[in-house]
């Protein structure tokens, strides 16, 4: 029974994808986004947010909502990332304020050369 | 009987006659009976249901000549069966309308069942495999959203399979499994498909038959109060009388089906996009709102679990103790049938709030 049940439940979980060696990504430039703006990038196979602050810095996360693995979003209203599906907030830290997340954000490392803006993991 | 080929229906019918037992159907079928009563329109959702998913077999197979199942193409393929294949608009509609329609008759089939408390012995298993039934039904209704491949629906399916690996242990798995990998995406669409036209129409065909076997082994359930006054026993036929009706409200069905599916047609959103923020206003069928609603009011945390987690453990606890009915109300004790019934008029008003919020909000 075991020789048929394993292979049967083998064949159906994937194999683990190669995450692609993502080292520095370039999200953004000076120019394109205005303060208090947001955009969704991709970094390597998964979505990435930067926030430009209305002070002009920048702040870089993972996208993926730690409630239920939404995709998030800057709401310039409201200063504050969202997340659509549950009505969840987290600040410009990425720390969850409000609603249902139950965790920050992933936070990603950003480095600016010249009017570009690299986004890397945390070291 | 004359079997000559001047009467060529007659000689059919002899032909079969001398190979199968057919007259033991036909008997079978005049000695059937269905309860008459106050409580026997309930009686028709059982075979309701099972016509509308007779449409989604015949619809879904029409759909399967032009749909294709990947990421690329999904869209594209749903996109031109509803603009440019003749009646495609018409099919696509119909599969979807009757899809939701199917789960609405299954619903109220079983709270039928419920508050009739035809899930006493000796029909337990009966009780139990319908439960089962609705779970496949869900299951169908799940994987059918992804298949578009539209913004709404990805997202769903995120959320979705998201709450699948919240249990504990084997959640993780099963997520993985169901996604084709870590995130919802162009690898899980053939596994949603393949679930869709081929593991689920198959484990429902089965039970299906298990349904109806236990159904036909027993009898219809008739009215408690006959056990105490079986002068007021009241009874029609199954055939012709009772099967006459059932399809005269197979084909009202049909016509309420055809009338929501050209008024109404099915939508197609826009094309998802795994690099884009949830949509605003995003949600599930209707019939996952009362879920996708709760869970947004359960607080992050409550002491050491996460709010969804909490949440997922209730919804679970409720379920389960639904599959138990029949155990817990046997019908000896007035007081436990009393708060179970109470208990299922709560679950409906909750289950209204609830999709009421989750589509208003």
């Amino acid at each position: 029974m075991g020789s048929v049940i394993y292979p049967v439940v083998r064949f159906l979980m994937p194999p683990p994808e190669q995450e692609a060696a993502v080292s520095a990504v370039k999200a953004a430039s000076l120019t394109e986004m205005a303060p208090n703006s947001g955009k969704v990038f991709k970094f390597g196979r998964k979505p990435a947010l930067i926030v430009r602050q209305p002070d002009g810095t920048f702040r870089a996360f993972l996208a993926k909502c730690t409630h239920l693995d939404c995709t998030v979003q800057y709401r310039e209203d409201k200063e504050r990332i969202w997340c659509a599906c549950h009505d969840g907030f987290y600040d410009l830290n990425g720390t969850n304020v409000s609603g249902p997340p139950p965790r920050p954000l992933d936070a990603l490392e950003v480095h600016m050369q010249g009017d570009d803006v690299y986004v890397t993991r945390k070291s | 009987m004359s079997t000559s080929p001047a009467n060529p229906r007659r000689a059919l019918l002899a032909w079969v006659k001398d190979r199968y037992p057919v007259s033991k159907f036909v008997e079978w079928g005049k000695h059937k009976t269905v309860p008459i009563g106050p409580g026997a329109f309930w009686y028709y959702f059982g075979g309701i249901t099972l016509f509308l998913f007779l449409i989604q077999v015949g619809t879904g197979i029409l759909l399967m000549f032009y749909y294709k199942g990947s990421a690329d193409t999904a869209f594209e393929s749903v996109r031109f069966i509803s603009a440019k294949v003749p009646f495609g608009w018409l099919v696509r509609s119909v599969h979807a309308w009757a899809a939701n329609l199917m789960i609405l008759a299954a619903c109220v089939h079983m709270f039928s069942v419920f508050f009739m408390r035809a899930y006493r012995k000796p029909r337990e298993l009966t009780w139990v495999s319908g439960i089962a039934l609705l779970g496949i039904l869900f299951g169908f209704g799940f994987s059918g959203y992804l298949l578009p491949w539209n913004e709404l629906a990805f997202f769903a399916t995120k959320v979705g399979t998201d709450i699948i690996g919240v249990i504990p242990y084997v959640g993780d798995p099963i997520m993985y499994v169901l996604r084709g990998g870590e995130d919802v995406s162009g690898s899980t669409l053939p596994r949603f498909f393949a679930l869709h036209v081929a593991l689920f129409p198959a484990l429902l065909t089965m039970l299906i038959a298990g349904h109806l076997f236990f159904i036909q082994m027993q009898g219809i359930h008739e009215p408690d109060a006959w056990k105490a006054h079986p002068e007021q026993r009241k009874t029609m036929p199954f055939f012709p009388h009772f099967f006459m009706r059932e399809l005269l409200l197979w084909l009202i069905t049909l016509n309420i089906v055809a009338v929501l599916a050209v008024f109404f047609p099915a939508e197609l959103g826009i094309e998802a996009d795994p690099f884009s923020p949830a949509p605003a206003g995003i949600k599930p069928e209707w019939y996952f709102l009362a879920t996708f609603e709760f869970l947004k009011y359960m607080p992050a945390h409550v002491g050491p679990m996460e709010g969804e987690e909490l949440g997922l453990l209730i919804i679970s606890a409720g379920f389960l103790l639904w599959c138990f009915v029949p155990w817990i109300d046997r019908g000896r004790s007035r007081l436990m049938t009393n708060i179970v019934m109470v208990a299922g008029v709560a679950i409906i008003v909750f289950l209204a709030i609830m999709t009421y919020l989750g589509h208003t909000s």
